[in-house]
């Protein structure tokens, strides 16, 4: 099968291990990935700003560039749920619903559609896991806390599998990080706040690292651990399941 | 805007011991929610699919279920009174207690009248309006607005209760027991309940079929305001309507647990006709609600029936508390209501929130809060003057990553940056991300750099 690799702005920016993490993975597991040039962005920022108007030449772009794949994956929750969720003020020809329903968070993909069952990993520390909000509550990666449906955690089932490590648990499980995209500038005090609850609820578990499907939430964190020199990373969950130590 | 939700919000947030003590002390409801839903309410989700269901039905439908609410009470022998302002309904209110020739009116609590500004109103007028819910009481006595709609006091500590007490009631210094200071709340509460003309409550449910109106408290406070002054005056909104009597069970039931994690309320009074001798009055209130419904996007709201359970969630509200909303109703559900009131004066809620979803999936009548959120963002740009710093940015970035050259554009511009500016030239207060936090380190490579040097 054919996959279109999306590498969101801010990881191809900052975080290319986090791309080529998930390159390698899909590639292990026998896809056929091609990163498309000129990919840019999902569109998300300008759109939760107030100005989705503003974003749909943004979204054409990425259907254009993204059409000729059998699927879209993306090492990110939450640019997968705005393509899913919020493209929907472009006309809605066959091209874009493919691309719509094509479009995968590489957790999803890798359990639902690849099918993998990761045993070659190895990754021998204690991790707690952030469930991004646009992963849980917007794709329903796990059941979530506010529910009361049959309990699931696709994030931890892929984690579970990895040899050595060890899945802490914080006391408030799906607590949002405070990152919130253009949120964290605009209430950045409120944001800081946020970040550090969660990353002192994941120290007082004895964490030694914070694991996401989001990047954008671990950068957010990470900016926060730095700055105050808190005994903790982060690490995305595709350089965890790649990972062989 | 100086008062707005970041600036509140930050202004709370300077005293971090104080917001930790607020975020557990609200979370905590969040958790007995959980705790009691779990153990009781195997069949919970279908329960919030059919109240967002009767819901939605009796919204569909409430021109015709208003009027037959009307004729119902009017049979019991109650006068129903249609307002479709505040200042309409404080003038209804006003003239039922001028013709009493009453001077001390009792409240049950009620979020509608603060929605209204009674109290201001009758107080400016010489009427003496008394708040009989113990939390309403206290921010009464503080003249403060209540921070959360159904704990109206759960910004103040014990302790704080206590030295207004102290101040108010001639109770002993220093002593911060809450039943000490409860009971000391409940015979100074007696005193106005049993010499007071007029009692107001407000409304949790308008029951079509029976022409009854349904209220819940846990202090026993709107019973007595209705039965021992002669006359009761029912304030409600007229989204507050479900259809039928067979219909109020699933709404009660789902009320307290998601409010304070109760099983049940301690009472829940039916009010339907007046007693001997006595007057019993409903003021149906509009007030912007039929602008609401007339919207497609937003009527979904007017489902509410004022649990709070998504404030209770709400990581927002728990870090910088009710008053950063600058509104009566603020929270979650405040921010996709407020807006409708007056888009401009409330056009930065819809920005307090990072947009996780939990108030959607909390709530009781599935209101889908969040998305109202983004909607309301949308809407408020293009109906407001919005920064115009922030819109050359948006569009600038709507131009970049539209084009095949857009990230290699934005790549150039920022890294450089990053890379070889001093300290202070990053990080100073025009930027925003870096008064708390570091920026990302820089890499060798972009992942777009690396793929061109390795795999094409």
């Amino acid at each position: 099968m054919r996959v279109g690799l999306f590498i969101p702005c801010y990881v191809n920016l900052f975080y290319p291990n986090v791309g080529i993490a998930t390159l390698e993975l899909l590639e292990k597991y026998g896809c056929q990935v091609e990163y498309p040039q000129g990919q840019t962005c999902c569109g998300q920022p300008i759109a939760n700003s107030g100005y989705e108007s503003k974003a749909k030449d943004t979204y054409l772009h990425f259907v254009n560039t993204f059409q000729k794949y059998d699927y879209i994956v993306a090492p990110s929750g939450s640019c997968t749920y705005h393509v899913k969720k919020h493209y929907d003020i472009i006309d809605q020809d066959e091209k874009v619903k493919r691309v719509r329903s094509q479009t995968y968070d590489l957790t999803d993909f890798l359990l639902e559609i690849v099918k993998v069952d990761i045993a070659d990993a190895s990754f021998p520390h204690k991790v707690s896991l952030h469930q991004s909000c646009h992963g849980l509550r917007g794709l329903r990666t796990a059941s979530g806390s506010e529910r009361l449906v049959t309990p699931y955690n696709k994030w931890e089932e892929l984690l579970s599998n990895v040899k050595g490590l060890q899945l802490v648990q914080t006391a408030i499980k799906d607590e949002c990080c405070g990152f919130g995209g253009t949120f964290s500038i605009e209430e950045p005090e409120l944001s800081v706040k946020m970040g550090k609850d969660k990353i002192k609820d994941s120290i007082n578990s004895e964490a030694e690292y914070i694991t996401s499907g989001d990047m954008s939430c671990l950068m957010h964190l990470d900016g926060v651990i730095r700055r105050n020199q808190y005994p903790i990373k982060v690490i995305h969950i595709a350089e965890i399941l790649n990972s062989r130590i | 805007m100086s008062n707005d939700h970041a600036t509140l919000g930050a202004a709370y947030l300077a005293d971090e011991p104080r917001v930790d003590w607020h975020n557990k002390a609200v979370f905590n409801f969040r958790h007995l929610r959980d705790k009691v839903i779990h153990a009781n309410m195997p069949e919970w989700e279908e329960m919030r699919s059919q109240a967002s269901a009767i819901k939605q039905h009796t919204l569909e439908h409430l021109d015709d279920y208003l009027l037959q609410f009307e004729a119902k009470a009017k049979e019991n022998g109650v006068t129903v009174h249609w307002a479709s302002t505040a200042e309409e309904h404080n003038q209804i209110v006003y003239s039922l207690i001028q013709k009493a020739k009453a001077t001390r009116v009792v409240k049950s609590k009620s979020m509608l009248t603060e929605e209204c500004q009674l109290n201001p109103y009758l107080e400016a007028r010489g009427v003496e309006i008394i708040d009989t819910d113990l939390g309403e009481r206290i921010v009464q006595m503080l003249d403060q607005p209540p921070s959360h709609i159904v704990a109206p006091a759960i910004h103040l500590k014990k302790e704080e209760i206590s030295d207004l007490f102290n101040k108010e009631l001639g109770t002993e210094k220093n002593n911060a027991d809450p039943t000490y200071l409860t009971r000391a709340a409940r015979k100074h509460l007696r005193e106005k309940f049993v010499s007071a003309q007029v009692g107001i409550t407000g409304g949790n449910f308008l029951v079509a079929d029976s022409g009854a109106v349904v209220v819940v408290t846990n202090e026993g406070n709107a019973d007595l305001g209705c039965h021992i002054p002669p006359i009761q005056i029912h304030c409600v909104g007229i989204e507050k309507m479900i259809p039928r009597w067979q219909d109020l069970g699933l709404f009660v039931r789902m009320l307290a647990p998601s409010a304070m994690g109760l099983l049940i309320t301690v009472y829940t009074s039916h009010y339907m006709k007046p007693k001997a001798g006595g007057e019993m009055h409903i003021v149906l209130v509009d007030n912007g609600r039929s602008d609401q419904l007339g919207s497609v996007h937003h009527r979904n709201s007017l489902k509410c029936i004022r649990c709070s359970a998504c404030f209770n969630t709400c990581p927002v509200f728990r870090r910088t508390g009710g008053f950063s909303y600058h509104t009566v109703i603020g929270g979650p559900i405040g921010s996709i209501l407020m807006p409708n009131k007056d888009i401009n004066e409330y056009k930065d809620l819809p920005f307090a929130s990072s947009l996780c979803g939990s108030c959607s999936d909390v709530c009781p009548v599935k209101i889908d809060i969040h998305n109202q959120l983004y909607k309301w963002r949308q809407e408020i740009n293009a109906k407001t003057t919005a920064s115009t710093s922030k819109k050359i940015m948006m569009s600038f970035a709507s131009k970049a990553l539209a084009s095949n050259q857009g990230m290699s554009r934005i790549n150039r511009l920022i890294r450089p940056m990053l890379k070889s500016l001093p300290r202070f030239m990053i990080y100073n207060r025009l930027n925003a991300w870096g008064k708390g936090r570091e920026m990302p380190p820089v890499p060798i490579e972009t992942f777009d750099q690396w793929y061109k040097n390795n795999r094409s």
